[in-house]
């Protein structure tokens, strides 16, 4: 059995759930236009993902097979409807813009995937941590890729002025594309191929290799 | 435990009882412990926003410089119903739990628009619509916010409009909801921006609402200037939505027949 320190700490780099198993995609193109909004984002998905796989791992030895899958997005549902409640009673300015996405933890891959790929065979104190470990990987990934969007988008960080832009008389003109879901996906790919030339071992080998282009003759 | 009985189809029922109530119960929970906490945001959020249209609060802030809080400075205004159709105040209707938006969606307190009439695109107009007057010590309206909104590019724009006590002269604006694209249509909530609606006077020579939104404005001290705000860069329609959803508020289907009223004393 894993160790709950390779639990905890093993997806931030080494298996991180955005840049190794490329899920929860979603909400990573879709909140990291600012950084506060990621902040809160992260804390949510990691709470929903700690507790869903402690309450499923609890649940693991009496849930039935064949509906295991809707036990496990119950559970999923009612956390997160908790979380968006709690955000909507203590920081109402941010949950006015996150409310969306939220609501959209419950079909975020990486808490499905952790509960039914982890939580299912494991006991719940290392559930606990493997949810948290994961997720701090998907925190890790979303915080860096806020860090380079809001400063190069808005020029802001935290709200707080970087890059004095041009329309409140500074020298930077904004990089429009930046405020958009697209950089995002450019800049998750510029750390995935990052992450991947400096840890090899994470390269997927190929699923099928390209035959040589053949002579005319071969064809005939 | 034994396989079987786990997948027992007493078991399956058991366990998708269980945790529906328990989960039922954690939801409701929740939801019920939490509501007055925000019901108290809601209403202090939007007492905030007043308050910022109105310039007597900073963004982001939570108190002025004399240090009062929301509560206290929103105690200087005063809450109105207006029945938008006569122009007149509609004291029958309570104004504290008076919920403008909610009766633009109620077909027997609001009216469908036309296409033609609706240039602020939002397809009904409630009969009955709130305003929030600060006065000063004699009395007389220093400061009248109104509650506006309209289409921009994404969705609608909420938010308030302030007027100078001669009810003509824009005292400042603002947003608290809208979906326009951030650094584009979002620039609307740039404080910079907001800053040149101060001034801005609403109404043409004919009477009508002729607010614009341009790009380059009219030289300096012609009177199509005094109409004029600089629309945002890169964000065409969104600033478009802007210039119909004031103009529509300020007109005759708004609060224009009011407005008329109150500068003639007839209200």
């Amino acid at each position: 059995m894993a160790s709950s320190k390779e639990v905890l700490f093993n997806p931030i780099l080494d298996n991180n759930p955005i840049a190794l198993q490329v899920l929860g995609i979603c909400s990573a193109l879709a909140v990291t236009v600012s950084m506060a909004n990621t902040l809160v984002m992260c804390a949510a998905v990691t709470a929903v993902t700690a507790f869903s796989s402690l309450f499923i791992s609890m649940l693991r030895n009496h849930m039935p097979s064949s509906i295991r899958i809707i036990v496990q997005m119950t559970i999923i549902a009612s956390l997160v409807i908790v979380v968006d409640q709690l955000l909507q009673a203590y920081a109402f300015a941010i949950s006015k813009t996150l409310s969306v996405f939220v609501g959209l933890i419950i079909t975020n891959c990486i808490v499905l995937g952790r509960a039914e790929g982890f939580a299912m065979q494991n006991p719940p104190g290392l559930s606990f941590l493997d949810g948290i470990g994961n997720g701090l990987g998907y925190s890790a990934l979303l915080i860096t890729v806020a860090l380079i969007r809001e400063p190069l988008g808005a020029g802001t960080l935290m709200g707080y002025e970087i890059l004095p832009t041009v329309s409140n008389g500074g020298w930077y003109v904004p990089n429009g594309l930046m405020l958009l879901a697209p950089s995002a996906f450019f800049i998750i790919g510029l750390l995935i191929w990052a992450l991947r030339s400096w840890k090899r071992e994470q390269v997927e080998s190929a699923d099928f290799e390209i035959a040589d282009n053949i002579q005319y003759r071969e064809a005939l | 435990m034994s396989q079987p009985k786990r997948d027992g189809i007493g078991n399956i029922l058991l366990v998708a009882v269980s945790v529906c109530l328990v989960c039922s119960i954690l939801v409701s929970g929740a939801a019920v412990a939490l509501k007055p906490v925000q019901k108290a945001n809601r209403v202090l959020d939007q007492k905030k926003n007043v308050l910022i249209a109105a310039g007597v609060l900073a963004e982001g802030a939570t108190e002025d410089a004399e240090g009062r809080g929301v509560e206290a400075l929103f105690a200087d205004f005063e809450t109105r119903v207006v029945d938008l159709r006569t122009g007149r105040y509609a004291d029958d209707v309570d104004a504290q739990s008076f919920d403008q938006l909610r009766t633009a969606s109620d077909p027997s307190r609001s009216t469908a628009l036309a296409t033609g009439e609706d240039p602020a695109t939002i397809k009904r107009l409630e009969h009955y619509g709130l305003v929030y007057l600060k006065r000063d010590a004699s009395g007389a309206i220093e400061t009248a916010v109104l509650p506006i909104r309209g289409y921009g590019l994404w969705g609608t724009l909420y938010g308030y409009l302030a007027l100078d006590s001669d009810l003509e002269t824009v005292a400042g604006i603002g947003f608290y909801q809208h979906q326009e694209t951030p650094g584009l249509g979002g620039e609307v909530e740039n404080p910079r921006w907001k800053a040149q609606w101060a001034g801005v006077s609403l109404f043409g020579d004919d009477g009508t609402p002729a607010v614009a939104l341009v790009k380059g404005k009219a030289p300096e001290g012609s009177g199509a200037r005094s109409h004029q705000v600089d629309a945002l860069s890169g964000a065409t329609m969104t600033s478009r939505g802007v210039q119909n959803l004031v103009n529509f508020w300020v007109g005759e289907r708004g609060y224009g027949t009011w407005l008329e009223n109150m500068r003639g004393g007839r209200v």
